[in-house]
């Protein structure tokens, strides 16, 4: 009980920062707009459904990679990641609270994505959501733990999509078969497989990511 | 630290030399001419081997990142390293064999079609990912942690990835076709095993080789820090 109540306490820190400083969700959301226009000027004439589900999914992956950068950087700038390791609860706790900061910012960010992706290119289907809605799941958990090791090194989030995107190769092709053919099951049967496989790899592996 | 029995480096030297010579020779003068694909088939044996290889080296690296995890082995480190390191040449040879063999037999450089070569690329990616992060971290203990964490990122991503790979295949191209008939034996098992345990003996060689040679580094620099 008293882990749920350190994650949520953690959780409430990031999220009331974030509410405080506007740092990380206005940037996501400007970014995936201007990606969207972008998308439209890169594909000329009227591209089809199944070109521009590939490029929402693009768009989403970067978005997310905008607010992964985030996550952890200002924990290592102001110097507090050594009093949250030091502090008397589970070190996966940390990862597990940063994880669901960072899918309350991406979650955000889509609600205002996806509306804007049907009305500049092609409707959204229900399957598109609930592989969205699984997809940030992975994304969340997978980068806030690579986050979490990209800033231990010099080179600082240069790292994170370098190190993210190989891993993220099997929520692409999860996320857009689901959004592409016509009965998605087995590609969300996929995507909920990798959610959960990484997440314990993640959970019990933070330890060693953020203590010496 | 328990005395293990190892084979001198000179001996596996030579016994590689002599495996790896003998396996060209098999592949060259013995294997038989497959039926369809002719002479350029012969890159098989080589591909499939070394690609067998630079799997059980990266099985390698995951193990030795285990062992440190767990154990806290002091020298299980640098024997993930030089594993993975084992692997990503080999899986780079993978990579140019695939391709040469692609260009051959279905006139194209590159096939998205062939899923254990686009597993490949994604793990290529991956693994060099995983010295970008060695070599942006300081020696020492936070290095080997995060390192070898990534190293274990590596065999759940190897499964998954491939699972992957068959669903985006059954997404383009639902007729899964293959490409070696039953007739799989005589001549042909012969040469493959020949050139598989040259291709292990040989990683297992450069690993040692390696391996050795950044002991002895690391050796000579606690020895000059102790004289400073």
């Amino acid at each position: 009980m008293s882990y749920v109540r350190d994650v949520g306490a953690l959780a409430r820190k990031d999220l009331l920062l974030e509410l405080r400083a506007r740092d990380t969700l206005p940037a996501m959301l400007l970014f995936v707009a201007a990606v969207f226009v972008v998308f439209h000027f890169a594909l000329p004439g009227t591209p089809s459904r199944l070109e521009t589900s590939g490029l929402l999914w693009v768009a989403i992956l970067f978005t997310a990679l905008l607010g992964l950068g985030r996550a952890f950087v200002p924990e290592r700038e102001q110097g507090t990641l050594d009093g949250l390791v030091l502090a008397p609860c589970d070190r996966s706790a940390i990862w597990l609270a940063k994880s669901l900061a960072t899918l309350a910012f991406l979650v955000a960010a889509e609600v205002v994505a996806l509306p804007l992706y049907a009305l500049f290119f092609h409707r959204v289907g229900g399957a598109t959501v609930a592989a969205v809605a699984l997809a940030d799941i992975g994304i969340c958990a997978v980068g806030t733990f690579l986050g979490a090791m990209a800033v231990a090194t010099r080179a600082r989030d240069l790292l994170l999509p370098l190190l993210f995107l190989p891993l993220a190769v099997p929520i692409v092709v999860g996320a857009v078969g689901a959004s592409v053919v016509v009965s998605p099951g087995r590609y969300l049967g996929f995507l909920a497989l990798y959610d959960l496989l990484f997440a314990v790899v993640c959970w019990a592996s933070f330890e060693y990511v953020v203590a010496e | 630290m328990g005395r293990t029995f190892r084979i001198p480096l000179p001996a596996l030297a030579v016994s590689s030399l002599v495996l790896v010579t003998t396996a060209l020779a098999f592949v060259f003068f013995v294997a038989p001419n497959d039926a369809n694909q002719g002479f350029s088939q012969r890159i098989f044996y080589f591909h499939v081997s070394i690609a067998i290889t630079a799997y059980a080296c990266f099985a390698g690296g995951a193990w030795n990142a285990f062992r440190h995890l767990w154990k806290r082995d002091p020298r299980a480190d640098l024997a993930s390293y030089v594993c993975v390191h084992q692997g990503l040449i080999f899986g780079t040879l993978v990579l140019l064999t695939g391709s040469i063999w692609a260009k051959i037999s279905w006139g194209h450089w590159w096939l998205w079609s062939e899923d254990q070569l686009v597993l490949f690329l994604v793990l290529f990616l991956f693994y060099c990912a995983y010295f970008m992060l060695r070599f942006s971290l300081d020696p020492g203990p936070q290095r080997a942690n995060l390192s070898a964490v990534y190293a274990l990122f590596g065999v759940v991503l190897i499964p998954v990835s491939f699972a992957a790979i068959r669903l985006a295949k059954g997404l383009i191209h639902p007729v899964v076709f293959t490409r070696h008939g039953p007739n799989f034996g005589g001549w042909i098992l012969v040469t493959y095993c020949v050139a598989q345990t040259a291709m292990l003996v040989l990683a297992y060689t450069l690993y040692r080789l390696e391996l050795g040679g950044k002991r002895l580094d690391l050796r000579l620099r606690d020895l000059r820090e102790v004289l400073a």
